[in-house]
């Protein structure tokens, strides 16, 4: 709970911060192990546990220490035993479950306190702020992405191929000529039925389509527009207080989330099972499941929290016409996606 | 007041005021300045003469690559973080950050990040020793498996960085008194709202890119693999499009306190007040168009060449502006030396010598005879230890009486300074012959004919060493047992952070303090 003091808001202490640091912390330690395969002391592992749990309850201090004590002795007596026990993808679930519970706790303390009437006007604006300057954060990490591929297509491979000083290219990848999509690697041109890195047998793009509507991304491109413009609906419908509309139009955007999410796996499976196209097919597969991949995930973080905001309102009846940013929030996330989208679609798919 | 500092530990970790997270973010990056110190100690000492002494060549890399990710993302960074936890609120009247859980949530996540980095140390094949700027295929064909722990941490650190600018920036933009107008605000705020803008614009970046050695490590991606249509290169622009920036950020609020301490000793107002503002921001965004200068010889088309050749030159502009107005705010100004005012001095003339190597260095002719030599170490050093490292020294001497209350003692202060001052120029000094002369860096072991630049550098490195223990000291028996200081502290303060008493009240402004 927080208090306001004069004119401004101070909040209490908060056990929130720490518990998502650790939380946040087990799930890449556990992350890095699983990937590496480095096996790390159990200890760092329990410690971490440890110290969340004894956040969370805050015991009497003798209990604490204690605990903490019979704790470090038995970790360290089985620690060979416990070490193949605590294999990393564990070690990343536990840790992912104490994050997902800190932050599912943390909003809804931020939105009690906002029914509870705490919020500020300058607070309000301030979460409002933060909102606008994450989702410029995520626009610069899917700059990166989208600046590798504009790269490749525009440098890295008409060099691969001879052009700028055009000695290297007889000497390291005799016969490798640049195109877009690149279905045969400098590795292939070089070293053919050798070559370790092999290109995709068939690619994503228009070029390689059949035709406009027998091709997926364009009714995926369909799918994702129509769902910006029911969100755009719902939000004109609760405006003006109409709950009922808010509802309907919010849950088609949900259902065009879904579908969208449903086409997007399809993809991915006609191209791990039909065309030959994985992460690992050269520079063509590395980009392209990178930008889709992370656009998808991003699609699917904000379908979760459409879901939230729909729960919300069917539920408990949150949201009033003038109050109402976490849904507003929402929506700007999903338009952001959407935006990417549309970078993505021309950028990977019709120019690709 | 309502409320005051909760007791025992739990004000420390459960804390939601500014005033508690910036002493951690300042003690945090102390002991990570000590440890990172403690690195470089390490290469020194090996360096200290030719031929392999101390430690193996794998180990010396670990020492280089580690002094430079602690320093960086460990001391410096954090530093100014905790400088505007403390700073900010009480410069623009807020009465705390904007978003104080978010705060701590930032601050927390370092101490695990660091201790994510540093234990890959003890990890089978060791931890990075692929040079701070971890170049692909060092750092992904060629790497230990303990790169994924170094890639995680790194992701961890920015994301507590991005939540740190989001809150600077909603602070800034939103927590003003009334009357407080943008052209109105101190100096460092407007250097940190620029500052936490690069931030959040290229600590993504980072972000990707480190993804993108994650995937090429443990998934077959391609991107920094020639062989499937990537390219090595590819990973230098991604890097250095952050890095510059990054660069940047590590000085752009020191530009804030030196502008702040200067007009006090001078007892004169900021020259040029607004064109301090505006060559900021100049900078801040010509930092974004010239990072292909750190890679001259990748073997770029010339046309590049000269574009970054020319758009890094331009800095020069801005910059020297910036300097420009610091040595006439110090004309005609009734000057007295206190620790502050000196180390606020020793940047602007050390400051300079660092910009003027990187102006050397931005020729990109002569660049193909300076890369990746000690050269380069000596100017990045220049910018940073007299340059960033001074001005968050500067700030602490500045600023350490209305934190605490007390004051630190003059004769310890200067001791401190000048030691500090003949340290560094030791050490890092000659770095500019011994490159000059060609010597490589990160190298264990090297010809005879740099054994005296050497020698000296080392020498150099454990006497500034030895200063940052007295600085030490100082802090805390000031801490301890300093005299009382007054609320003003200084004669010629200007600024709300000046009207609280000292130390500043746990809450400082409850209701908006009405700025004219």
């Amino acid at each position: 709970m927080a208090t306001t003091e004069g004119n401004y808001y101070v909040p209490e202490q908060s056990k929130l911060p720490l518990l998502a640091s650790i939380g946040m912390f087990v799930t890449v330690f556990g992350a890095s192990s699983w990937m590496s395969g480095i096996v790390s002391s159990p200890l760092v592992f329990f410690v971490s546990l440890f110290i969340f749990v004894a956040v969370l309850l805050q015991p009497p201090r003798k209990v604490t220490i204690a605990a903490g004590v019979v704790l470090f002795l038995l970790v360290s007596a089985g620690s060979d035993a416990l070490s193949s026990v605590l294999v990393g993808p564990l070690v990343f679930g536990v840790g992912g479950l104490m994050f997902a519970a800190t932050i599912w706790s943390w909003f809804s303390i931020v939105i009690s306190e906002n029914i509870a009437g705490l919020n500020s006007p300058q607070l309000k604006r301030s979460y409002v702020w933060g909102m606008g300057w994450f989702i410029f954060s995520e626009v610069m990490f899917f700059a990166a992405f989208f600046g590798a591929l504009f790269y490749v297509r525009t440098l890295a491979l008409p060099w691969l191929a001879g052009e700028g000083d055009g000695v290297h290219n007889p000497l390291l990848w005799p016969g490798f000529e640049a195109h877009w999509p690149l279905m045969e690697t400098p590795d292939m041109a070089a070293s053919g039925d050798a070559a370790e890195v092999r290109g995709p047998d068939q690619a994503m793009s228009l070029s390689q389509a059949g035709s406009l509507f027998t091709w997926l991304p364009f009714w995926n491109t369909l799918i994702l527009l129509s769902s910006s413009v029911t969100v755009h609906f719902a939000h004109s419908a609760l405006l003006k207080g109409e709950r009922k509309p808010f509802n309907v139009w919010l849950g088609a955007t949900i259902v065009l989330a879904v579908v969208f999410l449903f086409l997007q796996a399809y993809e991915y499976y006609e191209a791990y099972a039909l065309m030959g196209l994985t992460l690992q097919s050269g520079i063509y597969g590395s980009t392209f499941f990178m930008l889709t991949g992370f656009h998808g995930a991003h699609v699917l973080l904000g379908t979760i929290m459409l879901l939230v905001m729909w729960l919300r309102s069917v539920l408990k009846g949150h949201f009033k016409k003038d109050d109402h940013f976490g849904f507003e929030a929402t929506s700007w996330y999903w338009h952001f996606v959407d935006v990417v989208w549309v970078i993505l679609f021309l950028a990977v798919y019709i120019f690709g | 007041m309502a409320h005051g500092p909760a007791k025992g530990i739990s004000r420390w970790l459960f804390t939601t005021n500014h005033k508690d997270i910036g002493s951690m973010y300042l003690w945090f990056s102390f002991a990570m300045f000590l440890v990172g110190g403690l690195f470089a100690l390490v290469v020194r000492a090996e360096l200290f003469e030719p031929g392999m002494q101390i430690v193996d060549p794998n180990f010396f890399n670990q020492m280089t690559t580690m002094h430079g990710l602690i320093m960086v993302f460990g001391a410096i960074m954090p530093a100014f973080v905790g400088l505007a936890n403390w700073m900010l609120p009480m410069m623009i009247g807020a009465p705390d950050m904007a978003l104080p859980r978010m705060n701590n949530w930032s601050f927390w996540i370092l101490p695990f990040a660091f201790f994510m980095l540093l234990s890959t140390l003890f990890m089978e094949g060791g931890g990075p020793n692929f040079g701070w700027t971890f170049y692909a295929p060092l750092s992904t064909t060629f790497a230990p498996p303990s790169v994924t722990f170094f890639i995680f941490s790194v992701h961890i650190m920015g994301i507590s960085s991005i939540m740190g600018a989001i809150n600077i920036i909603a602070t800034i933009l939103n927590m003003r008194a009334p009357g407080m107008t943008l052209m109105k605000m101190p100096l460092f705020v407007w250097t940190w709202l620029i500052t936490a803008y690069l931030l959040i614009a290229v600590m993504p970046v980072l972000a990707g890119v480190v993804t993108m050695m994650l995937m090429d490590i443990h998934f077959g991606t391609s991107f920094f693999d020639a062989a499937g249509g990537g390219d090595p290169v590819l990973f230098q622009h991604i890097f250095w499009f952050f890095g510059h920036p990054e660069v940047y950020i590590m000085i752009l609020p020191a530009f804030g306190i030196v502008s702040a301490i200067i007009p006090t000793f001078a007892r004169k107002p900021l020259f040029g007040y607004s064109s301090m503002v505006y060559a900021t921001a100049s900078i801040a965004f010509l930092s974004f168009i010239v990072w292909a200068h750190h890679m001259f010889t990748v073997g770029m088309p010339i046309a590049g060449e000269l574009f970054f050749m020319y758009a890094t030159m331009l800095i020069a502009v801005p910059t020297g502006v910036k300097v420009f107005n610091w040595v006439a705010t110090m004309f005609k100004g009734a000057m007295t030396f206190e620790t502050p005012m000196l180390f606020a001095i020793g940047f602007v003339v050390l400051f300079t010598i660092g910009g003027l190597s990187g102006l050397m260095l931005a020729i990109a002719p002569a660049d193909f005879q300076y890369h990746d030599t000690y050269f380069v170490v000596a100017h990045f050093h220049y910018v940073l230890v007299p340059g960033a490292l001074f001005s968050i020294i500067a700030a602490v001497y500045y600023w350490l009486p209305k934190w605490s209350g007390r004051m630190y003692s003059e004769i310890l202060g200067k001791t401190h300074f000048w030691v500090a001052f003949v340290g560094l120029n030791l050490t890092f000094f000659p770095m500019h012959f011994a490159g000059l002369a060609g010597m490589p860096r990160r190298i264990p072991d090297y010809h005879m004919m740099f054994a005296n630049w050497n020698m000296i550098s080392s020498v150099g490195a454990f006497l500034f060493a030895g200063a940052q223990l007295l600085f030490l000291y100082i802090i805390v028996t000031t801490i301890i047992k300093g005299r009382k200081a007054t609320d003003r502290v200084w004669e010629n303060s200007e600024g709300l952070e000046w009207t609280v008493p000292s130390p500043a009240p746990y809450h400082t402004f409850s209701t908006p303090p009405e700025v004219k």
